[in-house]
């Protein structure tokens, strides 16, 4: 005897697909582009234009604030923008000084600082500082707009801010030409409420494509400049300045995920509305029967 | 007296606090500087009570040994190899976060792909979640069905490379009717952390004594 799911219809199926079946499929689609290279082009759209012209106003020897406020679950989208802001950053002179708010996270950032100062040849201490992680982030964003060294008294290896050509006349956000900060959570709400709205610092961001819709009130707002968000908005910046990247790279993945799952969509909407046809006429043959 | 002392701390603290927003001049500045650096300390000992409680719980799981005890274990053990790592890395380097550190190799091969794995599962269920959600039984269900199809195409570079109109309508979406839905739950939030706070500050919210 048939079992009673071997009598489902096409469309039946199509309404209830088996997810272990959506997983196989998306892996499938997800892998292929990442090892077969297939090269896409990517315009840059207007937010992510506006961030890299915030840093490209800045001239040699300005200070660019970078704060690490994600850890390891969003660095594919949020690690090619910060290399690509280090990159731009440093082939300015611009001086970086890195701090974090998710100590996780750090780590991930003192590696991509450490590379990219290490590839253009710059010195820890003159070009560029981490000054590493602090609890309670609101109270220290705050702080730091009196006196930075209050709250940061040390960089990440305990070298005093008063002993480092970099720290030394950083005192407070009037020293900071331009905070780029790289969220993936709602610490973004903090550095535009507490510091934008209260020092007047100037701040562009990097989000992941989730927290994006989140910081698109500041940036219509004017009280951001610029926004790159998600794996798009990496790609779109490594497109900006002339080095494709990771996120160059992960864009057909990304783009191959999105058209299987308004695939998916398509086909569970056309089971739906077969299968609710076949229902009710079913239901009105009952009825006259 | 128990609860007097601490509603009047509660509110000398916020009410300095507020006019230094307001005035940020002596001697307001330096209190309030002073205050947040206290803040900063007591928020780094919250994260020592926070290890403490998390030990202290998984060590009973050990010790009582229900279902799943495997995993307090496996916590216990990731917590102690991290400190010592983070110690002797801390001792030979400076710093744990020294590149060289054995507790950056930790990080690196353990702690981050760990991570990435648990939100690289996130696609796969959102690919599941989608297919099952977005299904057009009412208007409301359909709009939100159009619209994160247009988001989807906009946000890739087929969606510009084969017509103009995904990215602009992609644009159009997140600049109104998304920016309109969020900078109202926003507004809403805010007015009432404003209530909140003000309760608080007056005394007459006091659950966070008992």
């Amino acid at each position: 005897m048939a079992k009673s799911g071997d009598t489902k219809s096409f469309w039946e199926r199509m309404e209830s697909i088996d997810r272990r079946v959506i997983f196989l499929i998306l892996l499938v689609v997800v892998a292929i582009p990442l090892v077969i290279s297939v090269g896409v082009e990517i315009p840059p759209t207007a937010p992510v234009i506006e961030a890299h012209e915030a840093v490209e106003s800045l001239e040699a020897g300005d200070v660019l604030m970078v704060s690490i406020d994600f850890d390891a679950t969003s660095a594919p989208e949020l690690i090619p923008m910060l290399e690509s802001v280090l990159r731009q950053a440093f082939e300015k002179d611009v001086k970086v000084v890195m701090l974090g708010h998710i100590a996780i996270g750090l780590p991930l950032g003192h590696v991509a600082l450490e590379e990219a100062a290490a590839e253009l040849g710059k010195i820890y201490g003159v070009d560029y500082v981490d000054l590493g992680y602090r609890p309670g982030y609101v109270a220290v964003m705050i702080a730091m707009g009196r006196e930075i060294s209050d709250v940061f008294a040390t960089d990440y290896q305990g070298t005093r801010l008063a002993d480092m050509e970099i720290t030394r006349d950083l005192h407070s956000y009037e020293d900071v030409d331009l905070l780029f900060g790289f969220e993936h959570g709602a610490v973004i709400d903090y550095w535009v409420r507490y510091v934008q709205a209260r020092f007047g610092q100037r701040m562009t961001f990097g989000t992941t494509a989730v927290m994006a819709p989140d910081a698109y009130p500041y940036l219509q707002a004017g009280q951001i400049e610029g926004l790159v968000g998600g794996l798009k908005g990496a790609a779109e910046y490594e497109t900006l300045i002339g080095v494709p990247g990771m996120a160059t790279r992960g864009m057909p993945a990304q783009e191959w995920a999105h058209l299987l799952v308004i695939g998916f969509i398509a086909l569970g909407n056309m089971g739906f509305f077969f299968t609710r046809r076949k229902r009710r006429r079913s239901a009105a043959e009952a009825g006259q029967a | 007296m128990k609860r007097a002392v601490p509603l009047a701390i509660t509110f000398l603290t916020g009410f300095f606090l507020v006019v230094s927003f307001f005035i940020p001049h002596e001697p307001f500045g330096e209190l309030e500087q002073r205050l947040l650096i206290w803040f900063a300390i007591v928020s780094g000992f919250t994260m020592l009570l926070g290890v403490d409680n998390l030990v202290r719980a998984h060590v009973r799981r050990v010790t009582r040994r229900p279902a799943g005890w495997g995993h307090s274990v496996a916590l216990i053990v990731g917590l102690v190899v991290t400190v010592v790592l983070g110690v002797i890395g801390f001792v030979r380097y400076g710093s744990p976060f020294h590149i060289q550190s054995p507790f950056m190799f930790l990080y690196t091969y353990s702690i981050i792909p760990l991570q990435a794995t648990m939100f690289a599962l996130l696609a796969f269920f959102i690919a599941s979640a989608s297919y099952r959600a977005f299904r057009a039984r009412n208007t409301v269900a359909t709009l939100l069905l159009v619209s994160a199809v247009i988001v989807m195409l906009g946000r890739v570079p087929i969606g510009s490379a084969s017509s103009h109109v995904f990215p602009a309508a992609q644009e159009w979406i997140m600049n109104y009717p998304q920016l309109a839905a969020k900078r109202g739950i926003q507004i809403g939030a805010a007015l009432g952390a404003v209530s909140m706070s003000l309760r608080i500050l007056l005394g007459i919210e006091r659950s966070y004594l008992s």
